[in-house]
């Protein structure tokens, strides 16, 4: 009875922990790319998406990203058309994913505004080809409100996306990008 | 309304046993909501948003006729077409190579949805010009739409020192000029098919003879087939529903494929029809396919980003 009474009440505890944990999101993330080859072009090879979805649960650091491949504009139409139709269908993956966790969650004082550097590992889906990676980037709290920042690379043949030898010095395979949000609390 | 019971209890140890069960099924149930593979589906689903369809064609032309595909804004689309001699020249003509007619125009993207575009041909030394406006525009979404509308007007001007080769009707402006207009409906029913109709109106000052209408009425049916990403078959086919039975011409058909490499689009086809404007591919002579009276052409298109896009 008593073995009982205090299993019970630890299962309680542990389940109020769950209740307490905290989300952050946004649904205007940030997210650009430059794919500039070799040949330092007139014509930028790249373009911006600011309606990108990111959420993070601060209690576990499980980050996760989601981006429409339509969204991102280019300065030139016809590129933007290729993009779409050509290096990522997106007719047949119209979005992008990223979920995975940071790492040095415990180097994070959530209670302490400032900057945190952060390493972020897990799975991205690009293409509908799905990749292990890892990203350094900086964590801020201000007033309540948690910044993302990242620079990083992606290969675009690990992706399945094929860039044809007549554009190989114009168009990249190794693809820069870069990720900003900031992400206000989660209230359903 | 059952948890609230738990409370009308009578045995107070009963009563914070039961209500502890219950916190820990919640927090059990809301554990097992975390385990759910994706922090993303907490978020509810975006609102809906009206998507255009969009790249229809490689093309704003099918492969002579105007497709339902309008240039992007602050496009400008440089534009070369070839049509050479008829293959049933033989050998001695190289199979019609020997020969060629060309137009060069250049089309611009004013607006999403508003193109204007000039041409000359060597044909006739003929200049023509057009305005192509889309009213509605397919979509998928919020506000679906089935279909694509797009208005075409455009005018030639016969550029040959005796257009009529008549004393009694020397040259004047009226009497070198035409006029068409066309409604594009089009369809793009998957990523690789897509249907166009297009019922188009021409009107000419001068015609050949007295049987021979001034006014020329006809239904085109265009289309395409994506074969890869960057290859396309393309077809074009104008039916003249009130052409005189005593005109020896056909109606013009055209088939080819359209070949995307970077900033050009390649359209080489075969085709029955010389003229490369409206007015001229329907109301022109035109040769019999049956008899291998078709020619070899094609489109060179180059596009420039002119202004930037906002």
């Amino acid at each position: 009875m008593k073995i009982e009474f205090k299993f019970l009440i630890l299962l309680t505890l542990v389940s109020f922990t769950a209740f307490s944990q905290d989300k952050f999101f946004t649904r205007n993330a940030t997210i650009s790319f430059d794919a500039e080859g070799a040949l330092k072009d007139v014509e930028k090879v790249a373009a911006t998406n600011s309606g990108a979805t990111c959420i993070l649960d601060v209690a576990t650091g499980q980050m996760e990203w989601a981006v429409l491949i339509r969204g991102f504009q280019f300065e030139n139409a016809l590129m933007q058309e290729h993009f779409n139709e050509n290096y990522m269908e997106s007719h047949k993956f119209p979005k992008s994913f990223f979920k995975g966790k940071i790492n040095n969650l415990a180097d994070i004082n959530w209670k302490q505004d400032g900057q945190y550097p952060v390493t972020v590992a897990g799975k991205m889906t690009i293409h509908g080809v799905e990749k292990d990676i890892v990203a350094k980037g900086i964590l801020s709290l201000i007033n309540g409100k948690i910044g993302l920042k990242s620079n990083f690379e992606v290969t675009a043949s690990d992706y399945g996306v094929k860039i044809p030898s007549i554009v190989g010095n114009k168009v990249a395979n190794e693809v820069k990008i870069s990720v900003n949000a900031t992400l206000e609390k989660f209230v359903r | 309304m059952n948890v609230l019971k738990i409370f009308l209890l009578k045995s107070p140890a009963l009563r914070l046993r039961m209500l502890l069960l219950v916190c820990w099924l919640a927090g059990f149930l809301n554990t097992f909501a975390q385990d759910a593979p994706s922090l993303l589906d907490e978020l509810e689903e975006e609102q809906p948003v009206t998507e255009h369809v969009r790249y229809a064609f490689k093309s704003p032309r099918v492969i002579n006729g105007h497709s339902m595909e309008m240039l992007h804004e602050g496009v400008l689309d440089f534009r070369i077409l070839h049509r050479f001699g008829s293959i049933s020249d033989g050998y001695y003509q190289l199979f019609g190579l020997d020969n060629a007619t060309m137009r060069i125009g250049f089309d611009y993207g004013l607006t999403p949805n508003l193109t204007a575009g000039f041409g000359r041909s060597t044909h006739l030394k003929e200049l023509d010009g057009f305005i192509k406006y889309r009213l509605l525009w397919q979509s998928t979404g919020k506000r679906p739409m089935p279909l694509s509308v797009i208005w075409v007007s455009g005018l030639t001007f016969n550029g040959l020192k005796d257009p009529t080769g008549d004393p009694n009707y020397p040259p004047s402006l009226s009497r070198r000029m035409s006029y068409y207009h066309m409604l594009i409906l089009g369809r793009k029913f998957s990523e690789r098919f897509t249907l166009q109709l297009s019922p188009t109106f021409v009107h000419r000052n001068i015609v050949e003879n007295q049987i021979t209408p001034n006014d020329l009425y006809a239904l085109s049916i265009g289309g395409r087939f994506k074969i890869s990403n960057r290859v396309a078959l393309v077809w074009d086919y104008g039916h003249v529903l009130n052409r005189v039975s005593s005109n020896t011409t056909a109606n013009p058909l055209s088939i080819g494929f359209d070949i995307e490499t970077g900033g050009h689009i390649f359209q080489l086809h075969f085709s029955n029809a010389t003229g490369m404007n409206e007015r001229a591919f329907l109301s022109d002579i035109n040769g019999d396919w049956l008899r291998s009276d078709i020619r070899f052409g094609f489109n060179l298109s180059r596009v420039f980003q002119v202004s930037s896009k906002k």
